[in-house]
């Protein structure tokens, strides 16, 4: 049946009006490259990439399409950004920006600059320095239950917009995991303990998927996560659609 | 309390990170039929075979049943159609309704152009329903864009229910208008016991008032939805509530959902259903059941339900010719777990800043100073919800003491504000009462400020204030301003707390 439903889709075109978001920054990196230390440089590496696939009309789902679902080696290093429990929706984006439309790519880009600008001024180092359209943190380290609140996709599109690669956190909400998964805005990892009262906003950190390990060089600590499984080739090949063409699922288009 | 069916799922499976991922298995040989529900390890060669005897096999009727199901489990079973599923199976589900808004309408669309083609026409245009609620009567132009956007869509797709509003400036000159998505749906028939109903809005759940599955998805689903009609979902636990005793006449469903929320956390019931039973459940009218559903979602839950009864088929009745025909969880079904509570002891209740479950009891709160009293969304914007509001002001005879606020969720819930009698009133009407108590002017209807939306909405935080609010969040900066603090409450707390300025129990005035 599902097959079926699948193959039902009608004639599919690309339109070069509508562009790709899917991610290709490090989520197709062998394992064995290591970025330097020099956060900054990795930052820029993300940009640059976005911007550059911004005004691509190559759907990336084909460009990089390996036909294997295998490959799990993604690496990503950068600076964290540490926050608690219960992080919800309107804190990652509130309210006023949801008149912004994800599927528009000004307006897709519009939303990252306004993650996490939720969050409450005792929060004093901020998400995204004033007037700037990206994040300088990588990686966000959160507490339980992350996402909770509303159904809005735009929550993990502006984050991933936003140059966030991965959140860590101790769990999440069911709708916000699940959009990052359809969307393949960002990895949603789980962490085994604690990590947001073990790291500090500014730690220089790296997550190795194939080792399931979370380093904190500036601490330098190491840590568990819990496998992604079966999600991770999902978000790598850019979200729910992006994979189904990848496999073989659903037709390619053109 | 966990069955041998529930053991069967999340914690021991190897999907225990997949969380609701299922929908990537989509093919029969995928990861995904590698269960413990063995059923599902049969090819779908042979599943479209076996398909069409469902109707004659559905489970629960014939005697066919091999497990025992829950309500929650058996509409899921139906929509998918296998004679037997259980919970953490990943099944592909049949969707009658897909509900939308202006909020995230236009980012499904553009999902849906870009994936099924410019000129792809969605599944049903009869079960797609589009509903503009969220930033109406606003001068932001681009929210004004998204009612158009919609309005192209459903113009090109020749959808049949689409709810439409063009003069901003006097929404009773916009018959088809309605206001409230989740309100609407109920109100115009679109709920129907034993169905399946997804939306893209977390509050969809509030149709499980019904006897129906219903929850809420983001827009890259809603696009698939838009375009195959099914979408694949993970059969959820079920959590049981019951809850017996006469209800208390200063008690609202508000408090009741309030006190579970603070029992079991806001996210207590992350991934599971929360199947709502017991003598005061039964006693309850639509409205307050769908207070009790509506909120599922702030404990994290998936879906709420509540066995349809002849409340249900009553309030049906004049709204819907569609047949339907409701499900019942089986007397052995197997609940994750099962929570009881007598609710002729409990008392009003507040959430205080800054999470739905930060539970308190009112009358503990007397001391917190409050800035305004805000009634309406679709927790607490109904038309039982004002008429418990002008109860409480026409009980104290006096006038509020902060700016009250008031936005009913729908256009009929405006009419029945300035239509209905209150009782024991002498044949005034809400509206009558509540300017003779000095509130605010009932506004148009829409889901105004419970999420603080563009900077002009009505009664909007703007302002690092305080506020009692009948809405269902109170996270930071949800009804606008980050600083600002909400107390949820139930409509006969909040009316109480205007009257004084202070966090009260309605006790104060109703007894």
């Amino acid at each position: 049946m599902a097959a079926a439903s699948i193959t039902l889709s009608h004639n599919s075109i690309l339109t070069p009006t509508h562009i790709p978001k899917t991610k290709t920054f490090l989520g197709v990196l062998p394992n064995s490259i290591k970025f330097p230390v020099t956060n900054s440089r990795a930052g820029a590496t993300a940009t640059a990439t976005r911007s550059s696939r911004a005004v691509s009309v190559v759907p990336r789902a084909t460009s990089v399409h390996s036909g294997s679902t295998s490959e799990s080696g993604s690496t990503f290093h950068g600076l964290c950004y540490v926050v608690g429990d219960n992080i919800d929706t309107d804190q990652i984006i509130p309210a006023e920006y949801l008149t912004l439309v994800p599927s528009k790519p000004d307006e897709y880009e519009k939303l990252g600059s306004y993650a996490l600008i939720g969050l409450p001024a005792n929060y004093t180092t901020r998400f995204i320095v004033q007037n700037e359209m990206k994040t300088k943190y990588k990686i966000i380290i959160a507490g339980d239950n992350f996402g909770c609140g509303s159904s809005r996709e735009h929550a993990p599109v502006a984050l991933g917009a936003s140059g966030v690669a991965a959140v860590v956190a101790e769990s999440y909400a069911r709708i916000f995991f699940r959009n990052s998964v359809a969307t393949g805005e960002i990895y949603p990892l789980e962490s085994e303990g604690r990590l947001c009262d073990e790291c500090n906003t500014g730690d220089v950190v790296t997550i190795e998927m194939d080792e399931s390990r979370l380093i904190n060089h500036t601490t330098g600590k190491e840590y568990t996560l819990k496998p992604i499984g079966d999600a991770g080739p999902v978000i790598q090949a850019g979200g729910i659609f992006a994979y189904a063409r990848n496999t073989g699922m659903i037709p390619a288009q053109n | 309390m966990a069955s041998s069916s529930i053991s069967a799922t999340p914690a021991s499976s190897f999907m225990a990170n997949q969380k609701d991922l299922g929908r990537f298995g989509f093919s029969s040989t995928s990861q995904f039929s590698i269960h413990k529900c063995k059923k599902s390890a049969i090819p779908m060669k042979i599943m479209s075979v076996m398909t069409p005897q469902q109707s004659e096999r559905r489970p629960g009727t014939t005697g066919s049943v091999k497990t025992s199901l829950t309500l929650t489990e058996k509409i899921l079973a139906r929509a998918s159609e296998k004679p037997q599923l259980c919970p953490g199976e990943n099944v592909w589900v049949n969707v009658d309704i897909l509900m939308t808004h202006d909020v995230c309408g236009p980012g499904s669309i553009g999902i849906f152009k870009k994936e099924f083609g410019e000129n792809a026409k969605v599944w049903d245009r009869e079960k797609l329903i589009i509903i503009p609620d969220h930033y109406i009567f606003t001068s932001d132009e681009r929210a004004n864009r998204n009612v158009d956007i919609l309005r192209d869509f459903c113009m090109e797709q020749n959808i049949k229910y689409f709810y439409d509003i063009k003069d901003l400036s006097n929404f009773k000159a916009n018959p088809d208008y309605k206001g409230v998505c989740h309100i609407a749906l109920a109100q115009e028939g679109h709920c129907r016991p034993g169905e399946v109903l997804l939306g893209t809005d977390s509050h969809t759940c509030t149709a499980g008032a019904f006897g129906q599955f219903a929850t809420g998805i983001g827009n890259t689903d809603a696009g698939f939805v838009l375009g195959a009609g099914k979408l694949l979902l993970k059969v959820p636990p079920t959590l049981r509530f019951v809850m017996d005793g006469e209800m208390p006449d200063y008690l609202l469903a508000k408090d009741l959902i309030l006190q579970i929320i603070g029992e079991i956390s806001v996210s207590g019931a992350t991934y599971k259903a929360m199947e709502f039973t017991g003598t005061t459940v039964e006693s309850l009218t639509m409205e307050e059941r769908m207070t009790l559903c509506n909120m599922v979602v702030e404990a994290g839950g998936k879906n709420g339900v509540i066995p349809a009864d002849s409340t249900t088929f009553k309030y049906l009745e004049d709204k819907t010719s569609v047949g339907y025909e409701p499900v019942y969880s089986d007397a052995k079904a197997s609940f994750l777990s099962e929570y009881r509570f007598d609710v002729s002891k409990l008392e009003p209740l507040v959430a205080k800043p800054h999470s739905p479950d930060n539970r308190a009891l009112a009358r503990e709160c007397k001391d917190v100073k409050i800035d305004r009293v805000y009634i309406g969304s679709c927790t607490g914007g109904k038309t039982e919800d004002f008429l418990a509001a002008a109860r409480v002001f026409l009980a104290s005879g006096k006038k509020v003491k902060v700016p009250t606020f008031l936005v009913p969720a729908t256009q009929k819930v405006w009419m029945d504000v300035y239509s209905l009698p209150v009782p024991g009133s002498g044949g005034k009407t809400c509206s009558q009462i509540f300017e003779e108590a000095g509130c605010d002017t009932p506004a148009s209807p829409s889901c105004g400020a419970c999420l603080g939306g563009p900077k002009d909405t009505y009664a909007r935080m703007n302002e690092p204030i305080v506020c009692v609010s009948t809405t269902n969040r109170n996270f930071p900066g949800r009804m606008g301003h980050r600083e600002g603090q909400i107390y949820l409450a139930s409509p006969y707390t909040a009316a109480a707390s205007a009257l004084t300025g202070y966090v009260t129990d309605p006790r104060e005035f109703l007894q």
